[in-house]
């Protein structure tokens, strides 16, 4: 596919979602508001105002009738999108497993924020791993830019006929979300190209071989979420899992395809000057632009640093991740999150697996940092990193768990 | 429409209920069902009970979910990829309707969505075995409001959903009985007709959760409607007004008021009004069920100008 010209327009994270979905133009938008996400709803409330979109806007009265509706509007054949943060995507947690489950490709735009109480609107990643295991696949943003650009490749991935999986894309609150960028958008008919109109899986029913929808002719009847015992449920999850390994390879056929168009290449991870790093920053969202910037100034004080940061967290890509840290010494592992009396923060505890079993790999710390919104310097990162190494030399027992910046 | 062999209880009530409405369905239609007894009994795979398209989403979101399959349908009708929007209609209980689904399907007909629900009232949360709802009736027993040695079943009176519904302005409301099928089947259309959402509110006698011999299921019904226990209606707005109108034995009832029964015909043959009966009559409670009874109809005929 050739590269196309692209235009600069200067939008928040929040306008360059909208703008993406506009581009999309789903079928069904049915969404809530909710900071820092509402700007999403207002700015595609425009296009719909504006007779811009030829979209179904429901303007629902809650999250989580707003996923209910999209898993009613998917399961009818069509394109469904949805936007939500924190309180909403708690409240949609019921809603979450069943859209996985009945294997309804939605896109939902995640604006990460931390959750009650105390309530606070700013970003940490709490809301998203409380949906970690819900069998959606989960790509994490670093800015507006990327936001854009995965609210695109979303629908290729969730719709790939090995994948039917529904993809949330989160992008953290007010750092990226409320933030103006100059990004590079697509026109509209290369996007639409590039999406095409969703292809029907087949599948068999009752009545033999159709396509999984609610056929509106009534002619090819299935009958989706139904009930199933431990004779058949089993069954159900583990295709789930195969659906969530054959969609590492499906992000980054997308990544590759997209980047092939727009000179933008996207994949499972985002590696920075990693090949020779002796300490490694790893991390989601945002926050690791920060990192990169610590790397550089590392760098020039004679330290070997480099930034992995994980755009899938779900499917988590451990083979991936193992190549590139594959003969650094240490590594930081920042979490924007909790996982009250667990082991360590959520993303160090897949961390942990990555070498499990093997006689090499790194020394590993986990550093808890952010949360509601807490901000995270490059001095921070840089004493991260020193810390880290400072560990790996005097050896570290166990696994130790920190925390950055936060009142003792 | 409905395969035969549905694994509901004998005598059962909803599974009456979804034939009768779907064999009044003249266009392709696509069911959706909340979490409940008629959803587990038609779905148990590897086998399905439904002959059209369904689709069972959780127990508080009928509503929401039809929302979506209706935007769905209009968006794909708009770009030519879909000839005809189906009808749609939703089939829950009460607990999905008057207690946790009550949220979403108060927005959906604010909002205005084309479909025909269809509540299905057995008083009680049926497939989590007989608890409490607020669809139970005043002293009914049910597990979570047992008849107990100072508690007598459920204590407050039956929310009156169908007039909270009628009061969103919707084009139809309607209540009808599986014991006048006609009555119902007229309504099921009238209801598919109406451009916008439709409620169709249905009592469905339940052997197994109001204790009485599955083969009286539609005698119940019948004496629900006689006594004026659960009488049959259906409502319109015109210019900014509420229309409505009794139908079938309500009607006749209405204007022959010797014709109603007493509550207790209706109460005397279901297990969970025994406490009221045995071991010893509980007359200020039987005739706090007449009262509400009388009130609610004196209600209805003051809007339906036959006061
Ligand atoms: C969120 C949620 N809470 C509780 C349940 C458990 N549950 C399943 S069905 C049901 C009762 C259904 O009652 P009703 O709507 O009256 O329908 P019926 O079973 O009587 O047909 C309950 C409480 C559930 N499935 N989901």
């Amino acid at each position: 596919m050739a590269r196309v010209e692209q235009r600069r327009i200067g939008m928040m994270g929040d306008e360059a979602v909208a703008y993406a979905i506009k581009q999309v133009e789903p079928d069904v938008v049915a969404a809530y508001p909710i900071t820092p996400q509402t700007i999403i709803v207002e700015r595609f409330s425009d296009y719909v105002a504006d007779g811009l979109v030829r979209t179904e806007f429901v303007a629902i009265e809650s999250e989580h009738s707003a996923l209910s509706a999209c898993v009613g509007a998917a399961a009818a054949g069509a394109r469904a999108f949805t936007a939500t943060a924190s309180q909403g995507l708690a409240l949609m947690w019921e809603i979450l497993y069943i859209a996985s489950s009945m294997r309804l490709p939605i896109v939902m735009v995640i604006v990460n924020r931390a959750l009650s109480a105390p309530i606070n609107i700013h970003c940490d990643h709490s809301d998203a791993m409380g949906a970690r295991d819900s069998g959606w696949i989960q790509l994490f943003c670093e800015n507006c830019q990327e936001a854009y650009d995965t609210a695109i490749q979303a629908w290729r991935i969730a719709e790939h006929p090995d994948v039917q999986l529904p993809v949330m894309v989160c992008l953290d609150g007010f750092v990226v979300s409320h933030t103006l960028e100059d990004i590079e958008v697509l026109p509209d008919e290369v996007v639409k190209e590039f999406v095409g109109e969703r292809p029907l899986v087949r599948v068999m029913g009752h009545e033999g071989e159709v396509p999984y929808r609610l056929d509106p002719t009534g002619r090819e009847p299935l009958s989706m979420g139904t009930f199933a015992m431990y004779d058949l449920y089993f069954e159900y999850k583990r295709q789930q899992e195969e659906a969530m390994r054959a969609a590492l390879k499906v992000i980054e056929e997308v990544g590759r395809e997209y980047g092939e168009l727009t000179g933008r290449y996207y994949g499972l991870i985002d590696q920075y000057k990693l090949e020779d790093a002796e300490v490694a920053i790893v991390g989601l969202g945002s926050s690791m632009g920060t990192a990169k910037d610590a790397a550089d100034e590392l760098r020039d004080e004679g330290i070997r640093a480099g930034v992995l940061r994980i755009r899938s967290f779900r499917p988590f890509p451990t083979e991936t991740v193992r190549e590139a840290l594959k003969g650094v010494k240490t590594v930081a592992v920042m979490d924007r999150a909790l996982s009250f009396g667990g082991p360590a923060g959520p993303l160090m505890m897949d961390m942990a697996t990555v070498f499990y079993g093997l006689k090499e790999g790194p020394t590993m710390l986990n550093y808890i940092y952010g949360l509601g919104g807490r901000d995270i310097s490059t001095d921070d990162f840089k004493a991260v990193a020193q810390d880290a190494l400072r560990a790996a030399e005097e050896g570290v027992e166990g696994l130790p768990v920190k925390f950055v910046g936060v009142r003792e | 429409m409905l395969h035969e062999g549905v694994r509901t209880c004998s005598g059962c009530g909803a599974s009456l209920i979804a034939k009768l409405v779907l064999k009044a369905a003249r266009k392709p239609v696509v069911v959706v069902s909340a979490t409940g007894c008629l959803e587990v009994a038609t779905s148990i795979l590897p086998y399905t009970s439904w002959k059209v398209p369904w689709i069972h989403n959780a127990f508080e979101n009928a509503a929401a979910t039809a929302s979506g399959v209706e935007a769905a349908y209009k968006a794909l009708a708009k770009k030519g990829l879909i000839k005809e929007v189906p009808d749609i209609v939703v089939l829950a209980g009460d607990g999905g309707t008057y207690d946790i689904g009550f949220q979403s399907l108060s927005g959906a007909l604010e909002r205005g969505h084309d479909f025909l629900y269809v509540l299905y009232d057995n008083e009680a949360y049926m497939n989590t075995g007989i608890q409490r709802s607020g669809g139970t009736p005043r002293y009914a027993w049910t597990t979570t409001c047992p008849a107990g040695e100072v508690l007598k079943g459920k204590l407050e009176a039956k929310k009156p959903i169908a007039l909270i519904v009628a009061e969103h302005r919707i084009p139809y409301v309607a209540t009808a009985s599986p014991s006048e099928p006609h009555d119902l089947i007229r309504k099921v259309r009238r209801g598919l007709e109406v451009e916008g959402p439709a409620f169709l509110h249905v009592i469905c006698p339940c052997p197994r959760g109001w204790r009485f011999d599955p083969s009286l299921s539609v005698e119940v019904a019948r004496l629900a409607v006689k006594t004026c226990f659960f009488p049959l209606w259906e409502c319109r707005w015109e210019d900014d007004d509420m229309v409505l109108e009794l139908t079938g034995p309500s009607k006749l009832i209405a204007e022959v008021p010797e014709l109603k029964l007493p509550v207790e015909a209706y109460l005397a043959i279901q297990g969970r009004f025994a406490h009221l009966f045995r071991p010893k009559r509980m007359e200020p409670l039987i005739r706090q069920i007449q009262a509400d009874v009388d009130a609610n109809w004196k209600l209805l005929l003051r809007r339906a100008g036959m006061a």
